[in-house]
Parts: structure tokens; C-alpha cells; sequence
């Protein structure tokens, strides 16, 4: 399913700044414009990766939306993440279909392999598990997706040695995190 | 002589089975050995347990491909595409020859899904070649009224496709008797069920017919805008609906005076949902769309009076509209000639689950539900004895093995206490436990309670709680009763569908597999071993050979014993992971 929506503390980590400058065209875009709120949290995010606080306030600001309205929104919706994520999100699919072919297998052998619970990022910010409901490839349950890839017919062992190629490549490249 | 084709499916499943790489693969061979044929893409044709799949077209008809690997791509251009011999034992459907998976297609009828598989989705002539936009057309040469759209719709019998069932000719009706200078249209992408994919198919294989069934809908109850509220999870369906929209308004299908009807505006707008299955409700879809928290309003005003932004609007899932032009094209007695006498035409399922064939299907109303898993579907899979379906998802229940020749339509399906849904239909068999997937959906419908209403978020949490502990093997004696008295107060005190029907799934299973609860009550016992609580790992001592293999494996060292002796699992260490009894080599390792 998805994860947790209740997200009580924000991410206010003061050292961390936000280039506000990022919002202009955004908020250019939909200024005035009616039913404007959830694009507007989605440019966000995708501007960011995650929805901060002061952006938030920033854009509230500047298109007259009521600060608490955003937040209000924002915490509804389990799209928007209120917390800085991985660079990577690693999605694993527990819908029913998933469930029934033993999805909690494949996200226990992902906790195992990247040392963190279900909805938590890696220490060097590298991986995000998350689940999430059907990705809409039942036939080839159990599934999980990173990135725009999709793997089927999962077992514990494939999903880690699927992570462990992807740390490869990643420390080959030289990762900026 | 005309060219051969080549046509890869293209779908979401197929991507996800490795069907890009399959299509990069011909691409290349078709350069670097200059073949001679047209290499096209689809999306799904519903055989997704076959994904990959490729088809070849030929003068001797069409061949479809399955479990199409680059190598195996490689043979095909090989021997029928340059030796005009196709690979029999690869073919999974031709009309040439008999093949194994051909009872997966006897018996649909194929109307939503007419062209899925077919056309390349990202091509409006491809749509236009196979009668796509005739309905408009025809709407326009004959200058048909809305009068008369409205009751073809409504002589056809078809019934909401989004799991509701509200016949949608009388929803048009009320919506064009509201004379409001401006009305919406919209169309329910959100497909919440998880555990169905009708919609996304419907989405990326065919979006125009989505689109045309959305027009008409408009000039019937003359609305001037609409909505699709897609689910973000469906990036595909959304790309290739903006591609569609975008063509359809170059080719005059969209816009102002569409196909030369005089003030016949309508224009066509993507929302991406943000991840709510209560979104899919249709008063809190309007909410999200207006960009607020999506939750549900009071009914009535139904949407038809007061719905977007206040003005009349009708709301139909994609599944439906995807429906309508078929039925302007052929008429209403072509379409409700199918099904039973209350529920008319084709659904489509997305088959799911423990069964050999799982994918899309499309069959008339009135099949049984026996046929559609044993004759379409090929079965349970390893042979498993099957034990139960899944209706409706979240909302739905469980229908077991006996009462499996049930029909399929609306009225049967509710008799049972399960609902028809928008077409998930989940596959059980001995191993699936009855009560923990009644403790999977309420814990889904307990994440995705809006909170409005205290019955569905307190009460689902409470029977979560229940279940839970039923599953750990705590579960009282009284807890039956608590679960049944629980779910009719949520029922009754529920302002939307979601709580009204969040019970289902623990209904149903208390109603048909009631010893499951008990046995795990009583007895402490998941009869299909399933609940790891529950569950007792023993070495079979005749059987050990003292290998060490699971001594070695076991992540919490309860287990002992020497080498070339039997071994002993400490049955207070273990946390039965199971991790021991995957790996042991001689099957000596048994569950209880
Ligand atoms: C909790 C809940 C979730 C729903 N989800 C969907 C959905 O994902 N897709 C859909 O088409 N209808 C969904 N519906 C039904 C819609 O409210 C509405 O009845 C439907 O979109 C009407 O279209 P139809 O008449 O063509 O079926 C849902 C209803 C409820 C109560
Ligand atoms: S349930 Fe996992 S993809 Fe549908």
C-alpha cells in the first residue's frame, strides 16, 4: 500500500537552503488560475524531489493560497513527501494481486539488503523503499518499479541482486551523494 | 505482394517483461540486414502471462509471439520473416493452427477492447482505419440528437462500468435536463482497485475511443469541457492521452464547432490524481480536481445538479465511454444482445492471481465464474486446488469455489455479498489464507479512510486491530461477533462508498470460510499455512542428512546439531522466516 500519509514532522532542516528562484516559472504558470493547488504542490516536488517547507510558504505567498490550504493538501495526498527522499525510490508493489504471490517477501529481503525499514531512506541518500499500491502489472506479480523500470515475477533473492547492480553502477559513476 | 509486419506490444506489462528491449532488438536486425517489413507497436492484447509478445503478419494471417526474448526475436526474422515459415512452438494465437493457449480467447467478445492490441495507440489513423470516429461522424451526417444518443444509450442496457453499476443513459438524461448554460464532463481514470488494470489497458492500447465515447457524452448532455482524472501511477496512459488529445484537436474532434455541428465546442483537460483511492469517488474527484483535499461530499446534490465547481456534471469511468462510440456505430440491440436480462453487454476483467493465464479479459455478462478462471484463464496455477475469487477489491468480497458457477452480472454477484466491481478478479487457491486477506483490505481501506466520517476511520482501524491479532493467533472467542457488529455500524454510518463498503472483504470471508477464522481462534492453526505466527518449522528427522545448510542460513541460530546428524530447530528461537525450509536441499524441513 502506500506509504504512511501522516507525516507529522516536516523536514525543517535549517542548513539545507532552497533555491526559491526555481518557483518563478511555476508560479507564473498558475497564478489565478482556479484548482491551481495540487499542480502547484507537484511542480514543487518536482523541482525538489520533496515539497520544503519555506518553498511552500514562498508560493503561498506569492499566488495568495492559504498557507494552511497547501499543507492541508499536501498531507492528504501520499504523491507528496514532506521529507527529502533517495535519489532512487524503489516501489514495491502490494497490491492484491501482489500480496497473494507474497509481496511482503520481496520488501523484507529489500529491508534486509538496503538496512532500512519500509518508507525509509539509506543514511547516504542513495535508496527510498516504498510501497505502493498496484502498479498494474498483476500478471507479473510480485513487481516493484524503480525508476521508469519495472521488475516482474520478483523473488527476495532477484530484488537484491536488482539493488546490489544499481549500487555498482552507481559507485562506478561516482555518485554525488 | 503486400509487406509482412512486425507488431510488438508495447503496454505497460509488456515493457515491464522486457518488451522495449525485444523492440530495440528487431529495430536493429531489420537495419543491419536490410529485411523488408513494417515494424509497428501495439499495447496490451490481454495475454500478459505471455508477455512478451510479437506478432507477424504475413499473407497467411496473423501470428502472435509469446515470450519473446532478443535471441528468440532474432530466430523469428530468421525462419518467417526471410523463410516464410513461422516457429510453431513459440505461435501462442494464430487462426493458422491450434495452439495451447487458444481456450484463453474462446468465449470474449471484444467491444471495450476492440482495438487494444490492434492499432498502435499513438496513431489517430490507425484508430480512424478500424471505424474509430465514425460514431461522431455518423452523429454529425445524420445530425442526430441528444434525444436520441441518450436513449440508444439507454436502450443498450449498459450499466457504469466503475463498479457502481448506475445505468448510464438515465445518468445523461438527468444530466441534460439540467438546462445550466455550462456543464462538465468527466472521466474516472482513477482506478483505484489495487489489483486491477482494465482502465490502464483501455488508456494506453486505445485512448481515442476514450476520448470519442467522452465527446459524445458532451454533445448528448451538452457540456463544453472535460475532465480526465488519471491516477499518477499511470505515466504511459497519461503520455499517450496527451498525444491523443492533441491529435484529436489538429483533426478537428476537438474544439469549436466539432465535425461542423453548429456551437458544438468541447474541449478535453488531463488531471493527474496525487494518490488517494478515495479520489476515485466521484464527489471527492470533483474536490481534488477543484485542488482540494479529496474528500467526499454529501449526496444529494448529485453531480448532475451541483458537481464541478458547483455546475451540473457527469462523471463515467473510462471503461464505459470506451463503450459508446461501438454502440452509436452498431446500435443498442447489437450491444444489449449480449448479457443477462439486467446487466447487458461485455465487462472486462483483469484476471489476477494464483492462475495460469492471468491478464485481460473480455466476456459477456452471464458467463460463469468458473468458465472465465478454468476455460479463459487455463486454471490455478501448479494445479492448486482453487479456492476463491475476489470481487471488487476493497469494496468487494470473496466468492468461493462452490458458489463459482455464479454468474457474472450485477444482481448475482451482489447476491453473494461481493459486488461485480470495476473488473479485478483476484485467483485463490489452498495456499491464499482467508483471513489474512481480509486483514489486507482493511488495512488498505484503514490507510485510505479520508477521516471524515469516525465509523470508517476509527471503526476500520478497530477491525484491523481485530484481524491482526486473529492472524498472530490471539484472536477471542467473542471476536466474530465484535468483527460483524463493527462492520454493520460502519455500513450504516458512512457517508461515501468507501466506508459503506469496507466491510465487504470481512463479511464475505466470515460468511464462507468461517472455520478459517476458527481454526486460527480455536486452534491457533492457518489451515493454509500462510499466517507465520502461526506456523511450526520441524526438521523430518528420517529425511536430514545433516548437510548444515540450515544450520548455516538461519538468520537467528536456532538451529543446532552435527554434521551428518539430524538437526533440531529451537522452536523458542525461531522466527519462522521460512529461510531454512526454501533452501534445505531434501525436503526435511516441514510447516505446520
Ligand atoms: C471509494 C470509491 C472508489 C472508487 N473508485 C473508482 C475508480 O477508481 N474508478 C471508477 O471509475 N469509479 C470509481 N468509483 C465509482 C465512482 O464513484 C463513480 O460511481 C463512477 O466513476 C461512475 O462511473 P460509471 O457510472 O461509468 O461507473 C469509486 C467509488 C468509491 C466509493
Ligand atoms: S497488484 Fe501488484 S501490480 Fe497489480
Amino acid at each position: 500500500m502506500r506509504i504512511q500519509r501522516i507525516q507529522t514532522k516536516p523536514h525543517l532542516d535549517e542548513s539545507e537552503q532552497v533555491d526559491l528562484s526555481l518557483l518563478v516559472p511555476l508560479v507564473q504558470q498558475y497564478k489565478n488560475k482556479r484548482g491551481n493547488t495540487i499542480p502547484l504542490l507537484q511542480g514543487i516536488q518536482n523541482a525538489y524531489g520533496f515539497i520544503p517547507i519555506p518553498a511552500m510558504e514562498w508560493v503561498a505567498e506569492n499566488t495568495g493560497l492559504k498557507l494552511s490550504d497547501m499543507y492541508g493538501v499536501a498531507s492528504f495526498y501520499a504523491q507528496f513527501r514532506l521529507k527529502p527522499v533517495g535519489k532512487i525510490i524503489v516501489k514495491v508493489c502490494h497490491g492484491t494481486a501482489c500480496h497473494v504471490q507474497n509481496a511482503t517477501a520481496i520488501t523484507e529481503a529489500l529491508e534486509e539488503e538496503l538496512g532500512v525499514k519500509d518508507g525509509e531512506t539509506t543514511v547516504d541518500r542513495v535508496f527510498t523503499l516504498e510501497s505502493v499500491a498496484c502498479l498494474g502489472c498483476c500478471s507479473l506479480a510480485p513487481v516493484m518499479m524503480i525508476g521508469d523500470n519495472t521488475f516482474g515475477k520478483l523473488t527476495g533473492k532477484q530484488a537484491k541482486e536488482v539493488i546490489r547492480d544499481i549500487r555498482e553502477k552507481e559507485n562506478g559513476s561516482g555518485c554525488e551523494h | 505482394m503486400a509487406n509482412k509486419q512486425v507488431i510488438v506490444g508495447l503496454g505497460s506489462c509488456g515493457l515491464a517483461a522486457g518488451a522495449g528491449k525485444v523492440f530495440d532488438a528487431i529495430e536493429s536486425i531489420k537495419k543491419e540486414k536490410n529485411l523488408d517489413f513494417d515494424l509497428k507497436k501495439t499495447s496490451c492484447i490481454g495475454m500478459c502471462f505471455r508477455e512478451p509478445l510479437v506478432e507477424v503478419i504475413d499473407e497467411t494471417g496473423s501470428y502472435i509471439y509469446g515470450e519473446i526474448t532478443d535471441v528468440k526475436a532474432a530466430e523469428i526474422l530468421e525462419k518467417h520473416i526471410l523463410q516464410n515459415s513461422p516457429i510453431k512452438e513459440y505461435v501462442v494465437k494464430t487462426e493458422v493452427f491450434d495452439t495451447k493457449d487458444k481456450g484463453f480467447f474462446e468465449g470474449q467478445i471484444k467491444i471495450a477492447l476492440r482495438n487494444c492490441g490492434y492499432i498502435d495507440p499513438e496513431s489517430i489513423e490507425e484508430y480512424e482505419a478500424r471505424k474509430g470516429y465514425n460514431a461522431l461522424k455518423k452523429i454529425a451526417s445524420e445530425k442526430i440528437t441528444s434525444e436520441v444518443i441518450i436513449q440508444n444509450v439507454l436502450d443498450s442496457g449498459i450499466r457504469g462500468r466503475g463498479g457502481g453499476g448506475f445505468p448510464t443513459g438515465l445518468k445523461w438524461r438527468f444530466a441534460f435536463n439540467n438546462k445550466a448554460s455550462v456543464k462538465y464532463i468527466i472521466c474516472n481514470a482513477d482506478e483505484g482497485d489495487p489489483g486491477a488494470f482494465m482502465d490502464r489497458s483501455v488508456l494506453e492500447g486505445d485512448p481515442h475511443s476514450v476520448l470519442e465515447g467522452m465527446t459524445i457524452g458532451a454533445y448528448a448532455i451538452q457540456a463544453s469541457e472535460g475532465w480526465i482524472y488519471c491516477r499518477a501511477e499511470y505515466p504511459l496512459a497519461i503520455k499517450r492521452l496527451n498525444i491523443a488529445i492533441d491529435q484529436a484537436r489538429a483533426k478537428g474532434y476537438l474544439g469549436n464547432n466539432i465535425m461542423g455541428i453548429d456551437g458544438f465546442n468541447f474541449d478535453i483537460h488531463i488531471k493527474e490524481g496525487a494518490g488517494a483511492f478515495v479520489c476515485g469517488e466521484e464527489t471527492a474527484l470533483m474536490a481534488s480536481i477543484e485542488g482540494e483535499r479529496g474528500m467526499p461530499r454529501k449526496r444529494p446534490p448529485f453531480p448532475a445538479e451541483s458537481g464541478l465547481w458547483k455546475n451540473p456534471t457527469n462523471i463515467n469511468n473510462v471503461e464505459t465511454f470506451a463503450n459508446i462510440p461501438w454502440i452509436i456505430i452498431n446500435g443498442p440491440s447489437e450491444y444489449s444482445k449480449y448479457g443477462t436480462e439486467k446487466s447487458k453487454g461485455t465487462k472486462v476483467f483483469a484476471l489476477t492471481g494464483k492462475i495460469k493465464n492471468g491478464g485481460l479479459v473480455e466476456v459477456p455478462m452471464g458467463i460463469t465464474i468458473r468458465d472465465v478462471v478454468f476455460k479463459l484463464g487455463g486454471g490455478i496455477i501448479d494445479d492448486k486446488k482453487f479456492k476463491a475469487v475476489q470481487l471488487g477489491g476493497p469494496s468487494g468480497g470473496c466468492i468461493p469455489e462452490y458458489l463459482a458457477d455464479t454468474v457474472v452480472d450485477y444482481d448475482s454477484v451482489n447476491a453473494t455479498g461481493a459486488i461485480m466491481g470495476s473488473g479485478g478478479m483476484v485467483v485463490m487457491d489452498e495456499t491464499t489464507c482467508m483471513v489474512d486477506m481480509a486483514r489486507f483490505f482493511l488495512d488498505f481501506t484503514k490507510k485510505e479512510s479520508c477521516g471524515k466520517c469516525t465509523f470508517c476511520r476509527i471503526g476500520t482501524q478497530r477491525m484491523l486491530e481485530i484481524l491482526t491479532r486473529i492472524t498472530e493467533g490471539n484472536g477471542l472467542e467473542t471476536d466474530l461477533d465484535t468483527l460483524i457488529e463493527l462492520s454493520n455500524q460502519i455500513k450504516n454510518s458512512s457517508l461515501c462508498g468507501l466506508g459503506q463498503t469496507a466491510p465487504n472483504p470481512v463479511l464475505t470471508t466470515i460468511k464462507y470460510f468461517r472455520d478459517e477464522y476458527e481454526a486460527h481462534i480455536r486452534d491457533k492453526k492457518c489451515p493454509a499455512k500462510n499466517c507465520k505466527p502461526l506456523l511450526k518449522f520441524e526438521i523430518i528427522e528420517d529425511k536430514c542428512t545433516g548437510c548444515m545448510l540450515c544450520k548455516k542460513v538461519c538468520p537467528v541460530n536456532a538451529i543446532s546439531g552435527e554434521r551428518k546428524l539430524a538437526h533440531l530447530i529451537d522452536q523458542a528461537l525461531c522466527t519462522k522466516c521460512g529461510m531454512c525450509m526454501s533452501k534445505c536441499k531434501f525436503v526435511a524441513i516441514s510447516k505446520s
